[in-house]
């Protein structure tokens, strides 16, 4: 038996995942709709003054948009696991890491690519200086693609399990609080005048090791919980 | 097979684990008690009061070994569960997994007594500090730990992915431990030293460190105690285990 090459099949994954995901286009828009209200309710709930929603905008921006992919992380193995896809994936012999990187990637791509593209207009929501914008969406790019891998990692521990919501966020929010800290922190800095390169310079290089070690991570994990 | 590895089999049998632990396990929370209590009556009457803190400093003899024991345990937890993850082995799983509870509740311990003195000395309960905020981090990274064990029906695979989960959070620890030096936020830095002189007066340092050596041993009293009923739990079906249940059941009559 013949296999195809680990790029035909890491192809496959992602124009896979990326069609499904097209043939369901309401729903991927579903994380970007919960941070939209996420961020309506704080105007609501602390009264429409521009100075004070100012100050604290970045802030609840990436906390929303934190929420919206903490769940949006449960999709990312939930149905492959259901109906027996994901065995495969495991089973497959190109080596399980790689593939599991094209998963990760397409995930971010469906899920995250969303948010980053409607930060502006919560950004807006909460009169966000224009002159941060930059620093913000810089940061978006940056901290999505991470907290999708590390997410990825506590999903891929939690696959076997029946309702394991509350469960994954306390698995998944500590390792996102340093991700928040750093990313907020740039727009925070930025927005006092003050340097913001340095939290900036600490997420991608938290990105660049993550990108490594996480897909093998999560292998590792897979393999934990579904053997 | 040289001692060594004969020895390490010999342990990780879980008969040998329990009885060896039966025997140490009382006389663990003996000398953990005694040395306690020394340590607890020299730190809160023996030593000097503190020129500018007088009597609330004296906090320090339970908030300075429960924070360092929060890390040991961590760090205790994530080697034997990088063991479990990648030699199987069944003791290690137990140990990581019981170890997990008690240094969460060590944790616990270091953040309600740093609140307790945080009031009066800093005017505040709690301040998103850098040591502060990555210890509740570590709180959290504990309880993520228990939740995840507690989660999954199967014993065996609960502990190993829980373990993996543990062996990830490990980066925590170092951003605890240097957290005072990173980021210069409220919490003091270390004033006790492995490598060169300590910035603590030998008249408190040595209550402090009897109060360290108290925790360790009460830490490895707790796990083992705590190991021995998982052992017996998920080895219930086993032939040792009948056999310790029919003696107790003839010495009770």
């Amino acid at each position: 038996m013949r296999y195809g090459t680990l790029g035909s099949a890491c192809a496959a994954l992602i124009r896979r995942d990326l069609l499904l995901t097209w043939r369901r286009r309401g729903d991927a828009l579903n994380p970007a709709l919960f941070a939209l209200m996420v961020v309506a309710l704080f105007p609501l709930a602390l009264g429409p003054e521009p100075n004070q929603l100012m100050q604290i905008a970045a802030g609840i921006v990436f906390v929303a948009i934190l929420l919206a992919s903490l769940l949006a992380l449960d999709a990312l193995f939930r149905s492959d696991y259901e109906d027996g896809t994901l065995e495969q994936i495991v089973l497959s012999p190109h080596p399980l890491p790689v593939l599991l990187a094209c998963r990760i990637g397409a995930h971010w791509l469906t899920t995250a690519v969303p948010l980053i593209l409607v930060a502006p207009l919560l950004a807006e929501m909460l009169h966000l200086p224009s002159t941060v914008m930059p620093v913000l969406m810089l940061a978006l790019a940056i901290a999505t693609p991470l907290l999708s891998l590390l997410g990825a990692v506590c999903v891929a521990l939690t696959v076997g399990m029946r309702r394991s919501g509350m469960l994954l966020a306390l698995l998944v929010l500590p390792l996102y609080v340093p991700v928040l800290i750093f990313a907020a922190g740039a727009c925070n800095a930025a927005q006092a005048g003050l340097p913001f390169l340095a939290p900036l310079l600490l997420l991608g290089a938290g990105l660049a090791l993550a990108l490594v070690l996480v897909p093998l991570a999560c292998a590792a994990a897979l393999r934990i919980s579904i053997s | 097979m040289n001692t060594l590895s004969l020895w390490f089999h010999k342990f990780g049998s879980p008969p040998t684990f329990y009885r060896l632990s039966r025997l140490l396990c009382p006389w663990l929370f003996a000398a953990a008690c005694l040395i306690g209590a020394v340590g607890l009556y020299a730190g809160l009457v023996l030593a000097p009061a503190d020129y500018q803190q007088s009597d609330a400093y004296r906090i320090i003899f339970i908030h300075v070994p429960c924070a360092w024991m929060s890390l040991f345990a961590y760090i205790f937890m994530a080697a034997n569960a990088f063991i479990a993850v990648v030699w199987r082995i069944k003791i290690s799983e137990i140990l990581a997994m019981t170890s997990a509870p008690v240094g969460a509740m060590f944790t616990a311990v270091t953040l309600l007594t740093g609140a307790i003195w945080g009031k009066p000395m800093w005017g505040t309960w709690w301040t998103w500090d850098a040591r502060l905020t990555s210890e509740l981090v570590l709180l959290f990274l504990y309880l993520g730990v228990i939740g995840l064990y507690s989660a999954i029906e199967d014993r065996r695979q609960a502990a190993r992915a829980a373990s993996f989960l543990g062996l990830i959070g490990i980066v925590n620890v170092p951003i605890v431990h240097f957290s005072v030096n990173w980021w210069n936020t409220l919490h003091q830095g270390s004033t006790v030293r492995l490598l060169g002189p300590s910035r603590i007066d030998a008249s408190m340092l040595w209550p402090l460190l009897l109060m360290a050596l108290a925790t360790h041993i009460w830490f490895f009293a707790s796990v083992l105690a705590r190991s021995r009923t998982s052992v017996l739990e998920q080895e219930s079906g086993k032939e040792w285990v009948r056999e310790i249940v029919q003696a107790q059941g003839v010495r009770h009559g």
